[in-house]
């Protein structure tokens, strides 16, 4: 990679795999769970994510000298609030009826933990490049666990893939042994988007062993 | 040379290798294995973890048969052929045609049970490279007895596969699970697919073709074969059968629950060969009997009028929640699972009596849930290592309150 050094480059990988803030920290559930019933809210989710965290660990890293440690995380709100409120208009004036169904989830990004412990634990002793790849490695291993939820949970639960119809239609007919596809409606329940998050998180620690706990 | 020295030999052969569990498994299965422990201490003792098994399964074989015979039996009664059997011993019950279209219905629905469910246990038993556990030998015979009759069977495949993996294997294995793996896979296929699961269209085999026969105008005369609990939780008023009907069972409903009586000795067998916990049963009837008399009585104080949605279910006599439902069957075979409910007497008290309570009290309040038994269970299944925590506290502050008085 001519662009990025190889330490920079781990950046953005790591995040991906080997320390997803999602399957290895858990942090950030709340949404995973909430918004992934249907893969187009899951992938404008994770852009939103992506642009919060992306700009906002440059912000936060640039006055970084310059903010007081008593009160930097009413400093760090105020900067992850900023950004919120210019997705949600944006989404709002663009794609107003996915606003409506990402409701409140867009507001509460100010409270995913992802981007407040990004920017304490990275943002607030490194320099914006490196702030930015961080904040943009995150965001990414954020959004591939939420597009494979979301792309489960539509496909399984709601037998359409972005709305396009994939799987077939419900069976009608009992017969002796009624053979038919039938939507999962389990699925687009929350609890089965947990479900789905452990089974990730438990095929990637069978795949590496390092990352089991004690 | 007999199977079982071939077995035997086919075990040593496999031995150390990464099939080896599940030859084990089989011998295990069909045998007693030659070993005996190689260490200093022996107990002796009869009751090993496939005794067991096997004894619930004898105490659930009677529920299986009659549930055979009533899936039949009320596919022809929906089709008119024949007279309402009237009773338990009714001639119109107990005849092989009856038996025929529930052999046809309900054995592949034991088959796909036993069949996905054990090859999943084999096949986690050899990836870990630990032996196969008993434990689905039960659950595979329970999960056929509490799912309607017209299940399809690929769903039945897919929740048992979900069950076993998400409910038992991912804890460690038989012992190690939380929440009972049969009600797992119930409650898996309640919230999956609600149209196969709930309803007045699927309790009777051929109910929903019928339905849209119907609705497409043909003229079929057809009962729907809805279930006690359905109708009276949507506020459809009276019973049509009476009581007997339902301690016998000659009911619509899921396979193996409608026959009280059956579950009754069977619950009895369990209770005789100390396999189930009196405990349990009893405590979980008396909670169910108590909040069926506190709806009673608020029938009775006039607090609800009959406009009300649960006045259906809340005028019910009390003791009529026992027989309808699955409750009889929950309170016997499921919530006395050892696994998963609480190890301690007066935990098993709390226990059994939440159950109970909760079950009516589902029941009544939500329409949506009308089978409270199977949500009461799991609920109770999660409180259990609770509930055994503060018995065991108290015990312990009990004791240290005596050695105190004792020493000062």
């Amino acid at each position: 990679m001519g662009l990025l050094s190889k330490k920079d480059a781990k950046l953005i990988t790591d995040p991906l795999a080997d320390n997803n803030p999602i399957t290895i920290q858990v942090l950030g559930i709340c949404s995973a769970l909430a918004i992934t019933a249907q893969l187009k809210a899951s992938i404008v989710m994770s852009l939103s994510v992506l642009f919060v965290m992306g700009v906002g660990n440059v912000v936060i890293s640039l006055i970084r000298n310059i903010i007081p440690s008593k009160i930097r995380i009413i400093v760090q709100l105020t900067v992850v609030a900023a950004l919120v409120i210019i997705v949600d208009q944006v989404l709002k004036a663009y794609a107003y009826s996915l606003s409506k169904e990402l409701s409140v989830f867009i507001g509460l990004i100010i409270t995913n933990c992802i981007i407040m412990g990004r920017f304490e634990a990275f943002a607030l002793g490194n320099g914006p490049w490196k702030s930015f790849l961080d904040g943009i490695g995150n965001a990414l291993g954020y959004a591939v666990i939420l597009v494979i939820v979301g792309f489960f949970r539509e496909l399984l639960g709601s037998g359409t893939l972005l709305g396009f119809k994939v799987l077939g239609d419900p069976i009608e007919k009992t017969g002796v042994y009624a053979i038919g596809y039938e939507n999962n409606g389990f699925m687009l329940l929350s609890p089965m988007a947990l479900i789905v998050v452990g089974i990730i998180i438990w095929v990637q620690r069978s795949r590496n062993k390092d990352l089991i706990e004690d | 040379m007999s199977l079982k020295s071939n077995l035997h030999k086919l075990k040593e052969k496999y031995k150390g290798t990464k099939m080896a569990p599940a030859f084990n498994a089989l011998h295990t299965f069909l045998y007693l294995p030659n070993e005996t422990t190689h260490g200093g201490t022996h107990i002796k003792a009869a009751d090993d973890l496939k005794r067991t098994m096997n004894t619930v399964i004898m105490a659930l074989v009677p529920c299986l048969i009659f549930g055979m015979f009533n899936a039949g039996y009320q596919h022809h009664l929906a089709l008119g052929d024949i007279e309402a059997a009237n009773g338990f011993f009714g001639a119109t019950f107990w005849t092989w045609d009856n038996l025929v279209v529930g052999l046809w219905k309900v054995l592949p629905l034991v088959i796909v049970s036993y069949g996905v469910g054990l090859a999943i246990e084999f096949l986690f038993a050899v990836i870990k490279g630990h032996e196969v556990e008993e434990g689905y030998l039960v659950t595979g015979m329970l999960v056929p007895l509490i799912v309607p009759v017209d299940l399809p069977l690929w769903m039945l495949a897919v929740a048992v596969a979900f069950g076993v993996v998400i409910g038992k294997e991912v804890f460690g294995g038989t012992g190690m699970n939380i929440l009972n793996p049969a009600l797992t896979i119930r409650a898996f296929l309640f919230f999956a697919y609600p149209t196969w699961m709930s309803g007045d269209k699927v309790w009777v085999h051929g109910a929903k073709e019928r339905a849209s026969e119907i609705a497409a105008g043909a003229n079929v005369d057809a009962i729907s074969g809805e279930t006690i609990l359905g109708s009276l939780a949507q506020g459809k008023g009276t019973m049509s059968h009476d009581w007997l009907d339902m301690f016998f069972g000659i009911i619509p409903g899921s396979v193996g629950e409608t026959s009280t009586i059956l579950i009754l000795l069977g619950g009895l067998f369990l209770i005789f060969t100390k396999i189930g916990s009196w405990r349990i049963m009893l405590s979980s009837v008396i909670g169910a009997l108590v909040m069926g008399l506190i709806f009673n009585g608020v029938v009775d104080a006039g607090w609800i009028t009959e406009s009300s949605k649960f006045y259906g279910l809340m005028n019910t006599e009390f003791w009529h929640h026992l027989l309808i439902g699955g409750f009889a069957f929950g309170a016997v075979f499921m919530a006395t699972d050892p696994v998963t409910a609480s190890q301690t007497n007066k935990g098993k008290w709390i226990y059994g009596f939440l159950i109970g309570f909760i079950s009516i009290l589902i029941r009544v309040f939500n329409p949506a849930y009308p089978e409270g038994v199977m949500l009461a269970i799991l609920l109770m299944n999660v409180f259990a290592p609770t509930i055994d925590h503060y018995v065991v506290q108290g015990n312990v502050k009990k004791r240290m309150k005596r050695l105190k008085a004792k020493t000062a």
